[in-house]
């Protein structure tokens, strides 16, 4: 494929949604099934336009491919803003990505939205999502990069708040797009602090300027942990988590595609992207971040009993996992898992909107509005009626846990070695790993969990379950898709061991060395996981073993009772149940001060400074204005102009005597004229 | 003293007399008195013109005029008085106010 | 001794005119100005005006003062023989005339008269006879057109009714 190719296909690939985007909002409603079938064509033209990309690179095999073309944007002399487009490997494999599980969420989202009341609307956000999201893909400058983050916090808003009659579907969408721009500040000073030292925004000039050692040390590393705050808030790590459990009131599609598979993925891109420019104190803090994240919200999965819920505190420790694995070095391996993860984990949710799609017909049937049909202890053997489900999830659910034949596993391994590794070089640094192999034991026994409680068991509300049925083709085929892409072998191609991850993938994305001098090479870090790569696996095979054990005896075969324990450990029950109490701390500890705040500063504008200050400039003008007229009416008119009027009416009068009728008065006067003229005359 | 100038004072007195007259008395008579006063002031310097200013004859002619127009004016002039004073039954002049403001 | 009767006669003649415009009764005025009249027709003979000193007297005295005296007779109350009757704005009257005159002195005394020799005329009724007829026909004519008028005009304004 030539370079003009592939800049095009990218071309269309970015604007196509937003034209199906333009569709769907100005005459989605009048179009015949509402327009869905606008989208859906472009998604799907997306997908193929990035298999042709993908297949090309494939046969091109080479792993340095990268392509650059930008054009200025601004030009203010000394002052230039380029934009462009980035195409590697990286960028294809992630368009792939995108357009395949966006594919997924229209066609999904057909049956699953069926009847909604806003449906060409949704398609219409889910275009522009879709757009979005490319943009970032696509991104070869900072300044671009940032536009299209904030227009896909944009599109999150708008899906997550789809229902926004819900109160609590509006909150949580106000809530996801407020934590962002958290982040966003902090992603927007490390744009200002690289720009000012470095005076560009593109990224392959940043890397040079860097080597070339025009900046480094802390104002870097102020620059980079910047920058990763907006991947902070993005992809929702610790402390800025708190988005996207409660992003979850959007329909399960959007759940799919944006908070499992692409959006939130797009912190962890940016990374990717620009770890050659992150010194080692940044990337300490983003391992810790990463990896502390992860185990933190593998603690508060294992009790929720909302099937979404799980999901999603499960996306924010396999995000941490992605996190971890860039900060410790190995950041391809953080893109292998999130190549992985948005496959399995996309299916998972499908998997859970399948099952709720059913819960919610079964109790319209019913005629029940109270029961609420995301909780898992309302269900229960599951596995016979919706048997397409049951496997799906159960594929995915075997790829998260880390089994060997998954894809999960692969990834998973791969980062576990980074982990190792890096410990091993900086021993320090011990706790990184115990985070990962921890997070990994966790991971299994929620996971299980789920598919126990839902799938199998005696039914928890037997009048429900004679009405669930598997459910259309349209939800399943995505399902059976996105499962078998779980499997190991699509990334091994063309090798077939399991237990490798060699294979197309390793051989076309390759690490880049950093930029920063001084940093470890990515010969270095390779070579170091390649040493941790079997200690690390052991490991995590016990470690996946045994979670899946303690699952299994606790809820499958219920030898071990989860009640019993969960009394026996209540408070820490309780604090995993309540996600650690995080927000209600922030609203008592942040949100309710600084709410005080601005309504202590908007009593003074209004009732200080308006009513005093403002209408008092009104009431002295007033007064003002007042004596001004008093001045111009009374004074001037009425005195000067009427007087000058009144003045010569008096002087009229007075000289009236001369007029006296008398004609020798006149010759007097006449004579007395002549007289003075003529002494005037003389003088 | 026999000079021009001699008789332009003289003349010239009679003049301002004659004006004072006219625009002072309140009787209409005196008033025309008056006016033959300067009537005859003016004859007056016509002749010393004539004689002293080189003028000669003219000066005579122009004398004999005003004499002239003096008689026919003051004939008119006291027909309209008579009929003021049947008119108004006064010849103050003062009371012939016609006009006033 | 001429000088002396010179003087006598501007004297009598400005005396009567001041009495003319002074004096408090009417017919005490008119004869004063009879007297002016003469003496302005003296003055005249002082200027070798002698044609018209006597035109001065006939037509002056004996025409328009007589009239003068009919109006005054005419115009008050025969009863009273006392006709009194008082001037008004003396006061600024006088200053006005005052300044009048005093230009006119300035101005007599200030302006270089063009004078030339003068000679005794020979015979001034011949010549002015011969002016009127030969140089001054026009105004002649013009002259006892206006008389015309006047006297018919006269005669109009003094009717009775009708």
């Amino acid at each position: 494929m030539t370079g003009n190719m592939i800049m095009d296909y990218s071309l269309l690939i970015l604007f196509l949604p937003l034209a199906a985007f333009v569709i769907q909002i100005f005459i989605g409603k009048r179009l015949p099934r509402q327009g869905d079938w606008v989208a859906i064509g472009a998604v799907v033209t997306t997908l193929i336009l990035s298999i042709a990309m993908f297949t090309s690179m494939l046969i091109g095999q080479e792993p340095q491919f990268a392509q650059e073309a930008s054009f200025t944007w601004l030009n203010m002399g000394a002052f230039k803003i380029e934009l462009g487009f980035l195409v590697d490997n990286i960028t294809i494999t992630m368009l792939l990505v995108v357009a395949l599980i966006s594919s997924m969420s229209h066609i999904f989202s057909v049956k699953y939205m069926e009847g909604d009341i806003r449906y060409s609307r949704y398609f219409a956000y889910l275009g522009f999502f879709t757009f979005s999201m490319n943009g970032i893909v696509l991104a070869n400058n900072l300044v671009s990069m940032y536009m299209f983050w904030e227009l896909v916090g944009v599109s999150s808003y708008l899906l997550i708040g789809h229902w926004f009659e819900k109160a609590s579907a509006a909150d949580a969408a106000k809530k996801a797009f407020l934590t962002n721009r958290v982040g966003d500040i902090g992603f927007f000073i490390g744009i200002l602090l690289i720009f000012s030292t470095l005076g560009t925004f593109t990224f392959s000039e940043i890397f040079d300027s860097i080597a070339a050692g025009k900046m480094g040390g802390t104002l870097l590393t102020f620059a980079g942990v910047g920058l990763f705050l907006g991947a902070m808030g993005k992809s929702s790590q610790f402390p800025l988590h708190i988005w996207l459990p409660d992003a979850m009131e959007g329909p399960t599609p959007v759940s799919a595609l944006m908070h499992a598979a692409t959006m939130v993925a797009a912190g962890v891109f940016l990374c990717v992207r620009l770890f050659p420019l992150f010194t080692p104190d940044a990337l300490i803090v983003m391992a810790y971040v990463g990896g502390f994240t992860a185990i933190f919200a593998a603690t508060i999965a294992i009790t929720q009993n909302d099937i979404k819920k799980v999901l999603a505190y499960s996306t924010v420790s396999q995000l941490g996992y992605m996190i971890l694995a860039v900060g410790s070095g190995a950041y391809i391996a953080g893109f292998f898992h999130l190549v992985t993860h948005a496959m399995f984990k996309a299916c998972l949710f499908y998997g859970s909107g399948s099952v709720i799609h059913a819960m919610h017909h079964a109790l319209h049937k019913k005629h029940d509005h109270e029961t609420d049909p995301q909780d898992m202890r309302n269900m229960g053997g599951f596995k016979e009626k919706m048997p397409i489900t049951y496997w799906a999830m159960l594929i995915s659910t075997l790829a998260i846990s880390g089994v060997p034949l998954f894809s999960g596993f692969l990834s998973k391994d791969a980062i576990l070695a980074g982990t190792l590794s890096f410990a091993t070089h900086q021993p320090i640094h011990f706790l990184l790993p115990v985070f990962g192999f921890g997070a990994a034991v966790i991971t299994a026994f929620y996971m299980f969990r789920l598919i126990f409680m839902t799938f199998h068991g005696k039914p928890q509300m037997a009048e429900l379950y004679d009405d669930i049925r598997e459910s259309p083709r349209e939800m399943t085929f995505p399902l059976i898709l996105l499962s078998t892409l779980s499997v190991f072998i699509f990334y091994t191609l063309p090798y077939f061991n399991p237990f490798s991850d060699h294979g197309w993938y390793t051989e076309l994305i390759v690490a880049s060395d950093a930029a920063v001098p001084g940093n470890p090479t990515s010969h270095f870090i390779a070579e170091g996981i390649h040493h941790a790569h079997y200690p690390a696996m052991a490991i995590s095979l016990i470690v996946a073993a045994l979670g899946i054990f303690l699952s299994w005896s606790m809820y499958f075969k219920k030898k071990i009772s989860a009640d019993d324990w969960a009394q026996k450990l209540k408070p820490m029950y309780n604090l995993s149940l309540n996600k650690y109490f995080f927000d209600e701390n922030y609203n008592r500890f942040l949100y309710q001060p600084f709410l005080k705040l601005s309504s202590l500063v908007a009593y003074i504008d209004w009732d200080l400074y308006d009513k005093y200050f403002i209408n008092g400039f009104g009431r002295v003008t007033k007064v003002f204005s007042f004596f001004t007229g008093r001045m111009d009416y009374d004074g001037l008119d009425q005195t000067i102009i009427d007087g000058i009027g009144r003045s010569v009416r008096h002087t009229g009068g007075a000289l009236k005597f001369l007029q006296t009728g008398r004609l020798q008065n006149y010759l007097l006067f006449a004579l007395l004229g002549v007289v003075v003229i003529v002494l005037v005359q003389s003088f | 003293m026999d000079s021009l100038n001699t008789y332009l004072f003289i003349a010239a007195i009679l003049f301002s007399l004659g004006l004072f007259g006219v625009i002072t008395r309140r009787n209409g008579v005196a008033v025309l008195m008056g006016i033959e006063l300067i009537l005859n002031s003016a004859n007056l310097n016509f002749l010393a013109f004539a004689k002293f200013g080189g003028m000669n004859m003219s000066g005579h002619i122009f004398a004999l005029f005003v004499i002239i127009m003096a008689a026919a004016e003051a004939a008119v002039a006291l027909a309209i008085i008579i009929n003021i004073f049947k008119n108004f039954h006064t010849i103050n002049v003062d009371d012939v106010q016609g006009l006033r403001q | 001794m001429i000088d002396a009767v010179f003087w006598f006669i501007v004297l009598l003649t400005l005396g009567s005119a001041v009495t003319v415009v002074l004096h408090q009764k009417l017919l005490y005025s008119a004869i004063a100005l009879l007297f002016t009249l003469f003496g302005v027709a003296a003055l005249y003979i002082f200027l070798w005006a002698d044609f018209l000193a006597g035109v001065q007297v006939v037509i002056y005295v004996g025409g328009i003062l007589v009239l003068i005296i009919f109006g005054i007779m005419l115009t008050n109350r025969i009863s009273s023989v006392n006709i009194s009757h008082t001037s008004v704005q003396r006061g600024i009257g006088g200053l006005a005339v005052l300044g009048v005159l005093s230009i006119l002195g300035i101005m007599i005394l200030n302006t270089p008269w063009h004078q030339a020799d003068y000679v005794e005329p020979t015979q001034t009724t011949a010549s002015i006879g011969t002016l009127l007829m030969m140089d001054y026909l026009l105004p002649f004519e013009v002259t006892s057109l206006l008389l015309l008028a006047a006297l018919i005009g006269a005669v109009m304004l003094s009717r009775r009714g009708e």
